[in-house]
């Protein structure tokens, strides 16, 4: 878009390009998301090759796959689906990352169609999906099993939901709060609310209950030692991910 | 002019590669094949024409390949296109020589046999290397190989990177690979400073053909001015690798050809009875230089550009093929997770994995020959110790030839043989 026929106002565009540089920063505010984007990424990226028969090393894997990032923010998670060649829509309750996100996705020449709207109201717009992401954001809403549920009605017959969250137990308190929160100051204080942690079971109890068929569940530990995070099979005790398919 | 289409041109979807590779010498051409067998696309920008390198008679230049660089070279389809002419290290023996007097006391010796994976090494010659990359190159889909042209520009942006060729050409990608040697105009463009110090040394090279079959034996003497290697080529020929003083070297290589031969035969012993030359003479000034960070926003430094070493050992090259794994390791995980694979923290991955590796490699080389190269009769002594001590333990022994081979610590998948 060329300035003189854009409606936007440039004072704003600044503004949000200067937010944008923020949520996209690696050593920034949003720095322990940054360091948990790579697994997290594999972990998705793998599941829906899994699911819907793609391969990774193709140019655009998933093409022709329309796909819902639930809690969007900047976009870190939208723009590489995106560049794996999914049709993303990013939605987000918080509307002043909307633009920020779509300046960024704009410089990146990613075509993402973000909008400021509620997983809700886009089962009430009637629109669906082969994928939603909803990634750290169970633990944030207020009926974590009515929103799985939503996550089911927002997707096509199979179609694939992914949510991660933090699991509920003395470890988690003191990785995730006292940790994170407190000690390493990654996140404001605050952020979590420990009693809205959910353990596995629940998680996986709720998209059960929601008609998905739970096919698979792992842990993201972040070592200490070598100050990375990977995958594991076992280790759910505190981050961990779950995908659910609607059959 | 439309200028939001000129601001596209560094865009995501317009882009001509994702990864451009500036430098067309040895670390190029393997990280463009690594990277577009695993699906990126490539532009290769050579400085130099392709083809006279390629069908030169053998020039004298040969490198010592560890056997991660084996691997590596296997992984990318390029080992069996060169194997008919490979000689393999069978055994290393190095001995601390003084002209005149022999070589001292301890004498220390590696044998292929004390490692599970076969030879510590292998020979390969410079135009036969090249020649099977060139070729392998341009079999290789998504791989675009542009000899002959230079690179005047380049321009870095939160979206994208592009290279201006001397005939104007504008070239973009994600990313751009410098792997143009250790002076690096990538380096010097993006504002990568360099520190580097001068030994005062300098490498004559060249081979020779013996009378005497080497039986795969490679040879390092530690002389006082400098080590002298003696790398087994096919056939009854060898490679040299012969360190001396500047100055010394400089009068040495304006010698004529018998002369330098008169020269060298003392250094060089009859184990392998008469000795002539076979190919070129060459002479390489001795520096290191280590740039001040291999990674910064679209720029990857790989080889000499990031770290210019020391030739002793043959480490240079191998050095430079560990970047390459690393490299083309983390762009390709990178790439399938849909990350900007120029963006800066993808990079510093890239870095963070490298640079102890190579900075220590660098400096413990410019260490070792510090070391050898003092005629200090304290050093001496204590080098001849260390060796019997080296020499006395197997357990170090193997932990040495692991290093030397470079398959200790964790390499890339490409260094294990494994595909990206």
């Amino acid at each position: 878009m060329s300035p003189e026929t854009s409606s936007v106002d440039t004072a704003e565009v600044a503004k949000f390009e200067a937010m944008a540089a923020e949520w996209w920063d690696p050593e920034g505010k949003f720095k322990p998301l940054h360091m948990m984007n790579p697994v997290r990424l594999d972990y998705i990226a793998r599941q829906i090759a899994a699911e819907f028969g793609r391969d990774l090393k193709a140019p655009r894997p998933f093409e022709g796959l329309r796909l819902l990032d639930i809690g969007c923010g900047g976009g870190l998670l939208s723009e590489p689906m995106a560049r794996l060649g999914a049709k993303v829509v990013g939605a987000d309750a918080a509307e002043r990352n909307i633009p920020v996100a779509r300046v960024h996705a704009e410089a990146q020449d990613l075509p993402i169609d973000y909008r400021h709207t509620t997983a809700e109201a886009l089962v009430a717009g009637g629109e669906s999906f082969d994928v939603v992401l909803a990634m750290e954001i169970v633990e944030h809403v207020a009926d974590p099993a009515a929103f799985v549920a939503t996550c089911h009605a927002l997707l096509s017959p199979g179609g694939l939901m992914i949510a991660s969250t933090i699991n509920r137990n003395a470890k988690s308190f003191m990785a995730a709060i006292v940790g994170a929160e407190w000690v390493m100051r990654w996140l404001p204080k605050g952020t979590h609310d420990w009693a809205k942690f959910i353990t596995p079971e629940e998680l996986t109890g709720m998209i059960a209950r929601a008609g998905l068929d739970p096919v698979d569940r792992k842990g993201f530990v972040f070592n200490p030692v070598s100050w990375q995070w990977s995958i594991s099979d076992r280790d759910l005790s505190v981050n961990y991910v779950a995908a659910g398919v609607r059959r | 002019m439309d200028k939001g289409g000129l601001a596209g041109l560094t865009g995501a979807m317009k882009r001509d590669a994702d990864v451009i590779v500036v430098g067309g010498g040895l670390n190029g051409p393997a990280l463009a094949l690594a990277l577009a067998r695993a699906g990126l696309g490539v532009i290769v920008i050579d400085a130099q024409p392709a083809q006279a390198r390629a069908e030169a008679a053998f020039d004298g230049r040969a490198y010592a390949l560890a056997i991660a660089s084996k691997r590596l070279l296997q992984a990318v389809g390029v080992w069996d296109r060169i194997a008919g002419g490979i000689q393999p290290i069978l055994q290393i023996k190095a001995s601390d020589g003084r002209p005149g007097e022999g070589p001292a006391p301890f004498f220390l010796q590696f044998d292929a046999a004390e490692i599970e994976e076969g030879p510590m090494g292998f020979m390969v010659e410079d135009g036969a290397l090249y020649a099977a990359l060139l070729a392998a190159m341009a079999e290789t889909d998504g791989l675009t190989h542009i000899p002959g042209a230079e690179v005047v520009a380049q321009e870095v942006t939160e979206t994208g990177a592009s290279v201006t060729l001397k005939d104007g050409r504008v070239l973009t990608g994600a990313l751009i690979a410098g792997c143009d040697g250790r002076r690096s105009g990538v380096a010097e463009r993006a504002g990568i400073k360099r520190m580097g110090w001068d030994y005062g040394q300098t490498a004559l090279v060249c081979a020779v053909e013996h009378d005497l079959p080497h039986d795969g034996t490679a040879h390092q003497f530690f002389m006082p001015s400098g080590p002298l290697a003696i790398l087994p080529l096919t056939g009854n020929r060898s490679s040299i690798v012969w360190s001396e003083r500047t100055e010394t070297a400089a009068a040495i290589a304006a010698l004529d050809d018998a002369e330098f031969l008169e020269v060298l035969r003392p250094r060089f012993g009859d184990f392998l009875g008469p000795i002539r030359l076979a190919g070129g003479r060459f002479r390489y000034p001795l520096n290191l230089t280590l740039a001040e960070r291999y990674a910064d926003r679209r720029i990857a430094l790989v080889g000499d550009a990031a770290h210019g070493v020391h030739p002793i050992a043959g480490q240079g090259l191998n050095l430079g093929f560990r970047d390459v794994g690393a490299l083309a390791e983390v762009l390709v995980d990178a790439k399938r997770r849909g990350e900007d694979i120029g963006a800066g923290d993808v990079l510093a991955r890239y870095q963070d994995w490298r640079r102890f590796d190579a900075t220590t490699l660098a400096l413990g080389m410019d260490g070792v020959n510090r070391l050898f190269s003092n005629d200090n009769p304290v050093l001496r002594g204590a080098r001849d110790l260390g060796m019997g001590v080296v020499g006395a333990l197997p357990g170090l022994r193997r932990a040495f030839i692991r290093q030397a081979a470079g398959i200790a610590g964790t390499p890339p998948k490409l260094l294990r043989g494994l595909a990206l």
